[in-house]
């Protein structure tokens, strides 16, 4: 089973926040997709969930009784224990009983919340919160489960935690989408999607969009052109994307060049977008 | 110096972009000063009067214009003059056919009877005076009902709003919406505490006033608990709507408080609503408050059956499937904004499509 959306849409106002993109999620694979602030990451994860009107394109997604979210907000109510955050949303998917009692336990080991049960929801600090969000969204066992940035913020371990968690989920058959601003954590998913200013621009496995990548990243101390230059530790590196006869688009003999990352490619592609496209 | 400076021009920008602030600094005294000035009269200029027994015309022919005698029944008796006030049909009812006429006062409106009982002092030995309902014209009578009412209204729209809209600030209403629970289960899931909290609020105050004020309770209480359950869903309605117009729980009590005031003032519950000017007397007829009182009096106080008093109970079952509708209506479009309608009820297929092209 693979959900998606199709050339879609989305609008406020006179912004546009998606602007024709299709993305996949097959069933047994995570897709991240990554992109800076206002990229539009969270539109579309929520057009996914049906959370926000297409302009235009379709949205095929599982019925409700099927659908897993956690949002980028708290993801749970503060004023309940860790239990009964979980009984409450398990009661609106109609889980009850031995079976409830058995899913939850089973859940709150996994995320490592048992000690944490009895303790309410905004006493626990944000990486348990946010492995209680994820407990909450897939506790009904959902066909998608759809997480806006649910490591955002949080320390090393509690993000290794959820990742295991989100591949398990994963493991087990669920279509999991995912957005994400750690790209080193992008890297690991099935299949990227890097979006910016609401357009796709590139998608694919890890090794296809390496493989993809046109032009050559070089590194030195002072770049030649500030404008398609970022910093990386304490070196910068700098875009030659070829094939533009506007810009000298191949790097000076005796720049060292550099195997691109994923974070060298999402602000390479980026720059270019930028540079070329006005806003 | 210019620290300061920096501190007041920021203040001013954020006020400026508060426009529920700076409505409430500019409006609200304009509408205060009006209201309480056109509002604020004790003063009743004139009551509706029955004549009954067999003088009742010539007697009416005598009375001075402050008594309006809208009914005239030569055939009537005291017992029938006792039902018009029951009924609220009349302020004072005289009974003739004896010496001295006796006159009926009917003491649940409280300023009417008190004018009432001050013109009829004036008559002498001519009239026998007797305040019906509330004979020591006690204010705390006449308000504890009121009261009641007062307190449902503020349980129903301050912390019924306060109570969704919390929902919304803390990003919750977001995963509500995607999980297969219609909104209008969501209201009334939510809601149905604040009605079993209101109810039994209304008890112990209602308890309370009988104990503590010695206020009769002289009607059915079925017909008082079925009053204010559909009074309740009124306001609880108006909390529901309230919450979807705010975005954090301060502006809930501030608009909560724009809908509060009004039903104060306005609702006959401190001035009635007959001596009123006709410009702000409207807006009580517009009050669920004003129609709960008329229920709440007329059954603690006269012991007025549910048959008499058919209008509040009407307008405010009219009032409570408006608002009601109305708010979940709103509710259900911050909630379900991109599906199409419940695709939760339908039966679950593998997938659905949502196409806009």
């Amino acid at each position: 089973m693979t959900y998606s959306v199709r050339s879609a849409t989305v609008r406020f106002g006179a912004t546009v926040a998606l602007d024709d993109v299709t993305v996949e999620v097959p069933a047994g694979s995570v897709v991240a997709v990554v992109g800076g602030d206002g990229a539009g990451k969270s539109t579309l994860l929520r057009a996914l969930a049906g959370e926000v009107p297409l302009d235009g394109g379709t949205v095929e997604t599982p019925p409700k009784q099927r659908l897993g979210y956690l949002p980028a907000s708290s993801g749970s109510w503060a004023a309940l224990t860790v239990t009964q955050n979980i009984d409450f949303v398990a009661g609106i998917y109609g889980l009850a009983g031995d079976e409830l009692a058995a899913r939850r336990a089973e859940l709150l080991d996994r995320a490592s919340l048992t000690h944490a049960a009895g303790r309410l929801a905004s006493q626990l600090s944000g990486g348990m919160r946010r492995k209680l969000g994820f407990v909450m969204a897939i506790v009904h066992r959902p066909a998608l489960l759809i997480l806006d940035e649910p490591t955002t913020g949080i320390d090393p371990v509690s993000r290794i935690d959820l990742w295991r968690l989100v591949s398990e989920a994963a493991a087990s058959g669920t279509a999991v989408l995912m957005s994400t601003t750690y790209l080193d954590e992008a890297e690991r998913a099935a299949h990227l999607v890097v979006l910016d200013r609401g357009r796709i621009l590139v998608q694919g496995s890890y090794d296809q969009v390496r493989a993809g990548f046109a032009g050559v990243v070089t590194q030195a101390g002072q770049p030649v052109r500030a404008e398609w230059a970022w910093r990386r530790g304490r070196v910068l590196h700098e875009y030659w994307p070829g094939g533009d006869p506007s810009t000298p688009s191949s790097p000076p003999t005796g720049a060292t060049a550099v195997a691109p990352d994923l974070e060298d490619i999402v602000i390479a592609l980026s720059l270019a977008r930028r540079n070329t496209v006005p806003a | 110096m210019l620290d300061m400076r920096a501190m007041i021009v920021k203040e001013f920008r954020e006020l400026v972009r508060d426009r529920r602030t700076l409505g409430m600094l500019i409006v609200m005294p304009l509408l205060l000063l009006v209201i309480f000035g056109y509002a604020a009269n004790f003063y009743v200029s004139s009551l509706k009067t029955a004549v009954v027994g067999p003088q009742a015309a010539q007697t009416a022919k005598t009375l001075p214009p402050f008594f309006d005698v809208t009914v005239t029944e030569p055939a009537g008796t005291q017992a029938d003059a006792e039902t018009l006030l029951r009924d609220n049909k009349v302020d004072v009812a005289f009974v003739t056919g004896q010496t001295p006429v006796l006159a009926l006062v009917n003491g649940s409106n409280l300023f009417a009877a008190q004018s009432a009982t001050a013109a009829l002092n004036k008559a002498g030995n001519q009239v026998k005076t007797q305040v019906l309902f509330n004979p020591d014209l006690k204010t705390s009578w006449v308000m504890v009902p009121a009261i009641i009412g007062l307190i449902l209204t503020f349980i129903g729209t301050i912390i019924t709003s306060i109570g969704m809209v919390r929902e919304r600030e803390a990003g919750t209403l977001e995963q509500l919406a995607v999980m297969p629970i219609r909104p209008s289960r969501v209201i009334l899931g939510k809601i149905a505490p604040y009605f079993l909290v209101a109810s039994i609020d209304m008890i112990i105050v209602t308890v309370l006033g009988i104990l503590l004020f010695s206020v009769p309770f002289n009607g059915n209480p079925f017909a008082f608990a079925l009053g204010a359950a559909i009074f309740l869903f009124v306001v609880l309605g108006l909390g529901v709507f309230i919450s979807t117009i705010s975005q954090t729980a301060g502006q809930a009590i501030q608009t909560a408080f724009f809908f509060l005031l009004p039903q104060i003032l306005l609702s006959g519950m401190i001035f009635p609503l007959e001596a009123m000017a006709a410009g702000v007397r409207w807006i009580g007829y517009l009050l669920p408050l004003t129609y709960f009182t008329m229920i709440s009096q007329g059954i603690m106080l006269r012991g007025a059956p549910i048959a008499s008093l058919w209008l509040p109970f009407v307008v405010l079952t009219v009032m409570a499937v408006v608002v009601f509708t109305g708010a979940t209506l709103r509710f259900r479009r911050d909630l379900a904004p991109g599906r199409p309608a419940s695709p939760a009820d339908s039966q679950p297929a593998e997938t659905e499509t949502v196409s806009t092209a």
